[in-house]
């Protein structure tokens, strides 16, 4: 149901592209005012995602510790599980963010009988890093349809990505990793009988939109050749800021553009954010030095504690203690001849 | 409510078969042994919190408030303002499932909403529900949907079946907290009067008398001479136990239940002996007795009342700085929150210093509160301490890193440590059951409560599981531990699972290895069993 319900979005962006511009011939719209309007959906949701993240305090420093803490000076701590300075949380949040430490760590469990056992499980990790790492060269890829002239290190990303030759116009590596990557979050989404009972279709809806963009994306470079040179016009438009729309593009780079734009516009109202996310995380961006460092919470700061004070306490059970011996403080009842 | 069998407890458990209908679809069965009991009106009503009334989660009616609905909806919004982490928790989560099969109850019970992922979607789905458009306009396929009263039944139930312990934590690539989530829903269930005794109880003594059971301060003081008792038959020697002594150099405070709860007194008596052997200037507080904090299992603000008097007593009583005993949650709100929500420190306090070896403990200047393992683990280092270790030749020892100090605080090192100097036989558990991985009790955040004994039992699974491996294969029959829930609700998962296993705190190693002058020739440990070749002799 939530597979089907995610497949029917995607495959009715197709049909809404090819009704759009290939019966109603309406380029402006699909070529300029979407994307445009994607783009700037995109901005704007992040900065408001972002800000309002920020408007809620961090009112505690609970960082997740998954190491040795600084204590004593002969005891080694981990600096990178356990970081005790601002210095070693970015090294952390860059482990994490650029390596995906965490989900690196990961493990299966499994029930025998009544004994369980462990097995490492860096399969996740594998399909997460080859879809990540594949999308973001990707993306830098792609600037050269936005730049002229195309800077050297895109060209040299490009030879670098293309370096094996294979077939005509060579086939990028990073195009079989995301499709890799991709076909093993979505099969394990569908497989794994715990991952496919949490997934809603909010978690199937992106993997066919991505899965659409990459596959439009190779059809023009592999199959359905489209001219690049229009492409490129088309592109170079937009970032100028001069629209327009060359004559003769095939319809699959309008579906292609399409699903970009659905992303950009849908990312910062979803799931997808947690690609800032995990920035703002108070688990892993905060240092592990509590009792060195007091850190402030804005909503408590200058209002005192309401509790039972020594004073009460004492007076609640002062013939207890008067009867165990233990000492009765007189400062009590000065205090309050004073006050 | 009979506990079924070992053999069979876990008898319909399968990671990998998941119920036909959707989550959305399913209901809690509040079945004994699987929920804690209601708060009772007159302990709800002593702490003023909401809707005082007779209930138990049993009951179709849960005479909740009529505007029951509006309150929780204006709680989660508050939240959402005051925590940053909520907020964000409850945005980014990509449901990746690398958290599914990391917390001990989905371990136990198989049960899907056991999974941290869906734990916390039992929340999300409500915001996404009642707040958003999107979960407005696509219901179920954004994981949406609304607010009703079997959601808070629900809640109830799993968020009272998570134990606070942040394992799943170290395993989400965002960092996202059950614990953090757990504690906030439990927060907003109190809005609405919805609790549980065994937490609001201890919350109530705490709060009034001072400590958990509600020793008052003579019985306090006679439990600690029974246990001098005790010592000076064992050693010869009968330490001075200071009580409420102004000017004193250190306040230590521990765990109530060392005071009084086998096998926490045991521990107790190995500090006495250490603070005795030190010649240490400390004393301890009949008023602040209490180091652990249901306050923290409660809300913040309760947490905040409870821990406040540590401080106060401090300032009252002069001391130069405080040490604080093995106790897990205590730990948490020691190391985590103290600073932020009673400090600065009082100005008496100085930066903590070891009168026995002169170590400074900067890593503890703001606060001025030193753990007891960082203290001797410091003192072993500078070899202030003559031990023996043959006397706990008797034992095979593993430590089960206890949840907060270990994923809260980040103290690995230090007490294995103290254990290899004082035990010839320490084995540590598999690596993916310990340190940062390590295993709940079961029984934490506020349910070690015998009317949960079943979900205790499955949820201290995992954790018996790692104990029985080395019990096997090393022989360990002593487990110990840095945390006084461990220490009272380890024997009975032992007893369950691994019997043969005993449970000890680290300072009741240290009590026995410690070589102290003038003490008589040891034939037992603390606890009066024999040590090896004593019964030969």
């Amino acid at each position: 149901m939530n597979v089907v319900a995610a497949l029917v979005a995607v495959i009715g962006m197709v049909i809404l592209v090819w009704l759009g511009v290939g019966v109603l011939k309406l380029y402006t719209l699909f070529g300029v005012i979407v994307p445009y309007a994607a783009f700037l959906t995109f901005v704007i949701g992040l900065v408001y995602r972002m800000v309002n993240w920020a408007k809620s305090p961090v009112p505690f420093k609970i960082t997740t510790t998954c190491g040795q803490q600084k204590s004593l000076p002969w005891i080694k701590h981990s600096r990178l599980e356990s970081p005790a300075n601002n210095f070693e949380v970015v090294l952390r949040m860059a482990l994490e963010v650029l390596a995906f430490r965490s989900l690196f760590r990961n493990l299966r469990a499994d029930l025998r009988g009544r004994k369980l056992y462990y097995g490492s499980s860096k399969w996740l990790w594998l399909g997460a890093i080859l879809f990540h790492w594949s999308f973001f060269i990707i993306l830098i890829r792609h600037f050269r349809l936005f730049s002229y002239p195309v800077p050297d290190f895109i060209r040299m990303l490009d030879a670098v990505d293309s370096f094996f030759h294979i077939g005509l116009p060579h086939l990028y590596l990073t195009d079989v990793a995301i499709l890799a990557g991709l076909t093993f979050l979505l099969l394990r989404r569908l497989v794994d009988a715990k991952v496919n009972y949490i997934s809603h279709a909010s978690d199937y809806f992106p993997l066919f939109l991505i899965l659409g963009l990459v596959t439009s994306g190779m059809l023009m470079r592999y199959f359905l050749r489209v001219d690049i040179t229009s492409v490129k016009e088309l592109t170079m438009g937009l970032v100028t800021l001069h629209p327009k729309i060359p004559q003769g593009i095939g319809l699959v780079f309008f579906v292609h553009l399409f699903f970009i734009s659905v992303l950009v516009a849908y990312f910062p109202f979803s799931k997808l954010v947690h690609m800032l996310g995990i920035f703002f995380s108070p688990t892993r961006n905060l240092p592990n030095d509590n009792r060195r460092v007091r850190h402030i919470n804005p909503w408590w700061e200058g209002v005192p504690p309401k509790f039972l004070t020594y004073c009460e306490w004492q007076e609640k059970f002062k013939e207890q203690l008067e009867s165990a011996g233990q000492p009765i403080d007189e400062d009590c009842y000065k205090d309050k001849k004073e006050s | 409510m009979a506990l079924p069998k070992r053999d069979e407890l876990l008898k319909e458990v399968n990671y990998d078969r998941m119920p036909a209908k959707h989550w959305m679809d399913t209901k809690p069965e509040f079945r004994p042994g699987t929920y804690c009991y209601a708060g009772k009106p007159s302990v709800v009503e002593e702490l003023g919190l909401p809707n005082p009334r007779e209930w138990q989660p049993h009951d179709e009616d849960w005479k909740l408030p009529s505007n029951w609905k509006e309150i929780v909806l204006n709680a989660i919004k508050d939240r959402m303002e005051r925590f940053r982490s909520f907020k964000l928790f409850m945005d980014i989560c990509v449901r990746c499932g690398a958290c599914a099969d990391k917390c001990h109850f989905f371990l136990g019970t198989g049960d899907p909403k056991n999974m941290p992922v869906l734990r916390a979607e039992l929340l999300r789905s409500v915001i996404k529900g009642e707040f958003t458009r999107s979960g407005k306009l696509f219901g179920r396929l954004a994981g949406a949907r609304k607010l009703t009263e079997d959601v808070i039944k629900e809640w109830f139930y799993y968020y009272y079946q998570c134990t606070e312990c942040r394992r799943c934590s170290v395993f989400c690539p965002y960092g996202i907290d059950t614990a953090e989530i757990t504690i906030l829903a439990r927060e907003i269930l109190h809005e609405i009067g919805v609790n549980i005794n065994w937490i609001l109880e201890p919350v109530r003594n705490s709060a009034f008398v001072g400590n958990h059971i509600g020793l008052q301060p003579h019985t306090i003081q006679e439990n600690i001479e029974f246990l001098l008792d005790d010592i000076e038959e064992i050693t010869g020697i009968r330490p001075e136990v200071p009580i409420n002594k102004k000017g004193a150099e250190i306040l230590f405070v521990t765990p109530s239940a060392d005071f009084f709860a086998d096998p926490g007194i045991y521990t107790f008596m190995g500090y006495v002996l250490l603070f005795h052997y030190l010649g240490l200037d400390w004393t301890l507080s009949t008023y602040a007795a209490e180091g652990g904090n249901f306050g923290l299992f409660t809300s913040h603000e309760m947490m905040r009342k409870l821990h406040a008097k540590i401080y106060h007593e401090a300032e009252r009583l002069k001391v130069k700085w405080i040490l604080g005993g093995e106790c897990g949650h205590m730990w948490r709100v020691v190391h985590q929150y103290e600073d932020t929500m009673l400090g600065p420190a009082p100005k008496n306090l100085e930066v903590p210093k070891s009168p026995i070896t002169g170590t400074v403990f900067e890593h503890a200047k703001s606060t001025k509160i030193v753990h007891i393992c960082e203290f001797t683990a410091d003192l072993i280092a500078h070899g202030k301490l003559e031990l023996d270790p043959s006397r706990n030749d008797h034992v095979v020892v593993t430590f089960h890193d206890s949840c907060n100090p270990s994923r809260a605080m980040g103290i690995f090192e230090e007490p294995r440590f103290i254990l290899k100097q004082v035990c010839n036989n320490f084995y540590d558990m598999p690596e993916n059951t310990i340190r940062e991985k390590t295993f709940c009790c079961g029984s934490g955040s506020g349910l070690n409560t015998d009317e949960y004994m079943e979900m205790r039992m499955r949820g201290g699974f995992p954790r018996a599981n790692a104990v029985e491996y080395v019990h096997e294969k090393h022989g360990v029959n002593m487990l110990a531990c840095i945390c006084a829930i461990d220490r009272a609700v380890l024997p009975p998962l032992m007893n369950y699972w691994v019997p043969g296993v005993q449970v000890c705190g680290v300072h009741e190693l240290v009590g026995n290895a410690l070589v102290i002058p003038g003490e008589k020739k040891r034939t037992t440990d603390l606890r009066f069993q024999p040590l090896k070749g004593a019964e030969e002799a």
